[in-house]
């Protein structure tokens, strides 16, 4: 990360003094939350939530609707800060200091629950501007991507199953393969753990089950926390499941033994 | 993740070259035709052939080729940026006065007062040119001016604007007081440009005088071959992964910003850019059309500039030096034979244009070209 001042100055080179290189995961967990709690006006979205993840892991979040799922998204990505408890990426990063900026530069990446893509861009192009690299305006000027790097646009592409329609602009694409593009964008970023909102809200069911496959994929190269409700689909991914309910975790453990769980099936069917 | 074969497409599409052989063909001809085939026909056929070229047309020509540049200058900003400037005429205005003042120099004794002076400066009684007029008798001194002054406003103007994050019609109104400022303040007589006569009555260039035939056509080689200039470094900026992320920062911003970059000095270059090419396009056009005067910063002259680009089509390359052509040709016919009705037509242009050619004469030529 450079320090340099002037044209060009990535907008959050001054994170290089706070955030050190690199996560230190050694310890395993890459995301520590303990005793969060976050309130709007007397409601508690979020009540003592504890939750770790391990590096490479894929974790699903599921609770019915004002569980505080997204609240949980919004304190890990600085966007609402809690009003006691801890976070850490890592060991040592502390993301209730940091800025959204500074948490996106530091490794998380957060697909939100609308597809966001460059429509008048290729898909390709949508994933080479997305690809982590000197993002300054000196360098974009001359930039053509190396092989290495077409390589890497070429692993994203075969990953998200868009090389058929790389050269085809990202507006004409369905709403399926504009989800399946962002996450190619954001694995593009090379972040540290993915956070993805929803990502099969609004698919048909033959793109829910493609979706699947590709988070099965993202497991152990990536660290990814999925949140959802479609309980189908968490069911279809084989992973460690945390059921969120009233602001703090009622069970956690694989799919099949959380969905037998008492509590869980009284909080879901008693709604 | 296993490794994965980057098919050929890829490879392709970065080595894809800025024109294909039929466009360096056309730019090729182009060339020739500023550099020799017009300079000729000017000075060698005799005026009674009827191939013959008058310096009248040889004027107006080159005076639309200055406005052709804008009109790409423009574009760059608007087409592909997404940021409508409606005071890109103080740019150009910017460019003119500080040629002007090399020219205003040249003059030497031979104005009416026969001073040191220039006229107006004898006729406000002032004894020594005032400290901006420093070292502007240097040709290589005023050149630097014509890109260091509309530089130096660009960026003073576009930081501030940039970062505030102002964007859409509130920017365009801004760049309208600007231009709408400057004007005034040069109409002043006390700000030392000339008020509202500004410069004119040139003799000389680099020792040239401005009225010899081979001067003019000098004068409008150079301005057809920046015109090329101008087109292919466009071509490259947009081609360039600079372009790319541009046109990414015009349809989402935020998008731009998740993804790491800071629009703010994406938006500064291409703008600082844009108004260093309009200065340029100023400076040609001065010695060409023989005045400069605070009317070219007048904000209906800055619509006209994005009505140029409107009509050619935004975000093309050829787009706008078509409308530039188109209207200004237009607008030549009109003050001649209708003067009093220039004005209704270019509203109505630009009405008709909006509603029916949303995407310019090339958006229309381009859906003509794929129909048949």
């Amino acid at each position: 990360m450079s320090q340099g001042t002037g044209i060009g100055e990535a907008p959050t080179a001054s994170v290089g003094r706070v955030v050190p290189e690199g996560v230190d995961i050694t310890h395993g967990p890459i995301l520590y939350l303990e005793d969060i709690t976050v309130s709007f006006d007397g409601f508690k979205a979020l009540n003592k939530l504890t939750l770790t993840v391990d590096a490479g892991e894929l974790r699903c979040v599921i609770g019915p609707n004002g569980a505080g799922k997204t609240t949980m998204m919004d304190v890990i990505t600085g966007k609402t800060r809690p009003d006691t408890g801890t976070a850490f990426f890592g060991q040592t990063i502390d993301l209730t200091r940091l800025t959204e900026a500074q948490i996106a530069h530091a490794g998380i990446g957060r697909k939100f629950q609308k597809p966001t893509v460059f429509e008048n861009h290729s898909v390709f192009e949508n994933l080479e501007l997305a690809m982590k690299t000197d993002k300054r305006v000196r360098h974009s000027l001359f930039a053509r991507p190396d092989s290495a790097q077409l390589g890497r646009i070429a692993r994203t592409l075969d990953l998200i199953q868009l090389m058929g329609e790389a050269d085809k602009l990202a507006g004409l694409l369905s709403h399926g393969q504009k989800q399946w593009l962002e996450i190619g964008m954001l694995i593009m970023q090379e972040p540290k753990l993915l956070l993805l909102d929803e990502p099969v809200a609004g698919m048909t069911d033959e793109e829910t089950h493609r979706t699947a496959e590709l988070l099965e994929k993202l497991k152990g190269e990536h660290s990814v926390v999925v949140v959802e409700h479609d309980m189908e689909f968490i069911g279809r991914i084989a992973s460690t499941v945390t059921v969120l309910h009233e602001g703090s975790v009622l069970a956690e453990g694989p799919m099949e033994q959380v969905k037998h769980d008492e509590r869980v099936i009284e909080v879901y069917l008693g709604r | 993740m296993k490794t994965t074969d980057v098919p050929n497409f890829m490879f392709a599409q970065q080595r894809a070259a800025l024109f294909d052989t039929r466009g360096w063909i056309a730019l090729a001809a182009f060339a020739l035709l500023v550099a020799v085939v017009v300079p000729v026909l000017f000075l060698a056929v005799p005026a009674d052939n009827p191939l013959h070229l008058s310096a009248y047309s040889v004027t107006l020509i080159g005076k639309i080729m200055c406005y052709c540049v804008v009109a790409v200058a423009m574009n760059l900003i608007w087409g592909y940026a997404g940021i409508l400037s409606l005071g890109h005429g103080v740019f150009f205005a910017l460019g003119g006065y500080a040629f002007g003042m090399y020219l205003m120099r040249m003059i030497g004794h031979e104005g009416q007062y026969q001073s040191d002076l220039p006229d107006f400066m004898v006729f406000l009684d002032w004894k020594a040119y005032p400290w901006f007029w420093s070292f502007t008798d240097h040709f290589w001194y005023s050149a630097l001016l014509v890109v260091l002054a509309p530089a130096l406003l660009a960026f003073v103007f576009g930081f501030f604007a940039f970062r505030s994050r102002i964007r859409g019609v509130y920017f365009s109104i801004i760049t309208q007081a600007m231009t709408f400022a400057f004007m005034l303040l040069f109409f002043r007589n006390d700000t030392g440009f000339g008020g509202n006569n500004g410069f004119t009555d040139f003799k000389r260039i680099l020792g040239f005088r401005i009225a010899d035939p081979a001067t003019r056509a000098t004068l409008f080689a150079i301005t057809g071959l920046y015109l090329i200039g101008t087109l292919v470094l466009c071509q490259a900026l947009v081609r360039s992964k600079f372009g790319r992320v541009l046109t990414a920062v015009r349809d989402s911003e935020t998008r731009v910003m998740f993804s790491g970059y800071n629009p703010l000095w994406y938006k500064l270059f291409v703008w600082i850019l844009s108004a260093v090419l309009c200065g340029i396009a100023g400076a040609l056009y001065v010695p060409q059309v023989g005045i400069i005067n605070p009317s070219e910063m007048s904000p209906a002259n800055s619509i006209e500039i994005a009505i140029w680009v409107a009509v050619g089509g935004r975000g093309t390359l050829l787009g706008p030096v078509l409308g530039a052509g188109i209207v200004s040709a237009a607008r030549s016919f009109f003050t001649q034979s209708f003067p009093e009705y220039w004005l209704f037509f270019l509203g109505m242009l630009f009405i008709l244009v909006t509603l029916f050619l949303p995407a310019g004469v090339m958006g229309a030529i381009k859906k003509i070209g794929k129909r048949t």
